[in-house]
């Protein structure tokens, strides 16, 4: 079955379809979501309020705009951004300023033992810093390429070539 | 189109990430469908991404894929019943605007009293006034009074008394003569006022022959209440008149117009 033909499936609030998208994708939005709010219990949460949003919103989902994971990627990072803006996640007064992915990859902090994450995070360090960093705001963050350029302090023009060379070294590691 | 500098230029990581705008996004959607070359670059980018962020995935989520379930269900029951019979408005909203009203007509009441008070104590004010002028006048009245007394009991006062005469039978005056400071006082209550356009006028005369001569008229006579006039009075005086006159006086008397007179009785 193609991703479309589930999609569209799911999109006609098919139980089965959206099940099959959550086993694609709650994995990475786990993490996506958690990398953002560094906590166990606000991160499941946050996953629930997500893929019930997802199942909702499920129609303004459109393939022309881009790729499904793009959409779901979208919705968990703003939901997740919006719970470290609410009053109750700032009263526990957590300070997420100096935080990485990589952090997340290089500690025993992963409990998923279905991922090697560990071992992932061995060849994850080897990726330069500016691309450690560039992929945290491209992708993990949502910042766009000006304010990735700007954080960065590296000329807007190149950040497209930039990622560009960092996903390919990233998909030397995580795909081989 | 060079595909390979199109890969090449970073474009699809970004439409991965979501960076592009509606029309970049519509322009890798139709390449990935013309070119395959396309496509699978678009997959292996996503999938390195789906494999690193499932790396940072703090542990197992199956378990909340049935919360997520059951809530999308309990979701789905929750059908909203809307009672017909719930009253739009409860008792406090009654109880509410009823205070408001109450509250409302007592102010109003209140500004009300507070106004008529107000009135009422402008007009004691001026009632008041009043009253102070009235003591004032009564008070110099009585001065006047008791100063009038005082002359008529004055032992030095020579009192003439002046009748009627011809048609005027019914007119009265005295004249009070205190030679010891050269003035008369008049009596004049029993003469009518003086029509419009004419004066009394007061008349000393001697009567061997007969002279008289002005002491002056009295213009404020219709004004005056007690009707008693001071006039200075030098002559020797043997008799006084009063005559009706035109307005600003006469040489002589007009004797038709001799309302009263009197005669002075030696002593």
């Amino acid at each position: 079955m193609t991703l479309e033909i589930l999609i569209s499936q799911f999109q006609k609030k098919d139980e089965k379809a959206f099940e099959k998208l959550y086993g694609m994708y709650s994995n990475s939005m786990h993490g996506v979501i958690y990398n953002i709010v560094r906590d166990h219990e606000i991160a499941e949460e946050v996953m629930q309020d997500v893929f019930i949003k997802v199942w909702h919103k499920a129609d303004s989902y459109n393939s022309s705009k881009g790729r499904f994971f793009t959409w779901i990627l979208n919705i968990a990072r703003n939901a997740a951004i919006d719970k470290t803006r609410s009053k109750a996640f700032k009263n526990s007064s957590k300070n997420l300023n100096a935080e990485f992915f990589v952090d997340i990859l290089e500690t025993s902090e992963n409990l998923n033992d279905k991922i090697d994450a560990i071992g992932i995070g061995k060849y994850v360090k080897a990726l330069g810093e500016k691309c450690k960093k560039i992929i945290e705001y491209l992708y993990f963050k949502g910042y766009t390429q000006k304010e990735t350029s700007e954080e960065l302090n590296i000329p807007l023009g190149t950040v497209k070539t930039r990622n560009r060379n960092c996903i390919k070294d990233l998909r030397a590691i995580v795909l081989e | 189109m060079n595909i390979k500098a199109y890969i090449d230029s970073g474009v699809l990581e970004l439409f991965v990430a979501g960076q592009l705008t509606d029309q970049e996004n519509k322009e890798v959607q139709d390449l990935m469908v013309k070119h395959p070359e396309v496509l699978q670059e678009v997959l292996d980018i996503e999938s390195a991404i789906i494999k690193l962020s499932s790396a940072m995935s703090p542990g197992h989520n199956k378990h909340l894929l049935q919360l997520i379930k059951d809530k999308l269900k309990s979701g789905k029951k929750e059908v909203k019943v809307v009672s017909i019979e719930k009253a739009k408005y409860n008792w406090l909203t009654y109880t509410g605007w009823a205070a408001a009203v109450i509250v409302g007509a007592g102010m109003l009441w209140t500004v009300n009293q507070n106004k008529q008070l107000e009135i009422q104590v402008s007009d004691a004010e001026i009632e008041k006034g009043y009253l102070e002028v009235q003591i004032e006048e009564a008070k110099t009245d009585l001065a006047v009074k008791e100063h009038l007394l005082n002359v008529l009991r004055d032992r030095d006062i020579i009192s003439v008394p002046l009748d009627g005469q011809g048609n005027f039978t019914n007119s009265y005056a005295k004249v009070y003569w205190n030679k010891s400071d050269n003035s008369i006082y008049i009596d004049a209550q029993g003469l009518p006022d003086a029509p419009e356009g004419k004066v009394w006028q007061v008349w000393s005369l001697t009567l061997n022959p007969l002279t008289p001569t002005s002491l002056g008229i009295i213009d404020n006579f219709n004004d005056d209440n007690n009707k008693i006039f001071n006039i200075a009075n030098t002559n020797e005086s043997q008799a006084f008149g009063i005559t009706l006159e035109p307005a600003g006086g006469s040489e002589t008397p007009t004797m038709e117009q001799l309302h009263t007179l009197g005669i002075v009785s030696q002593p």
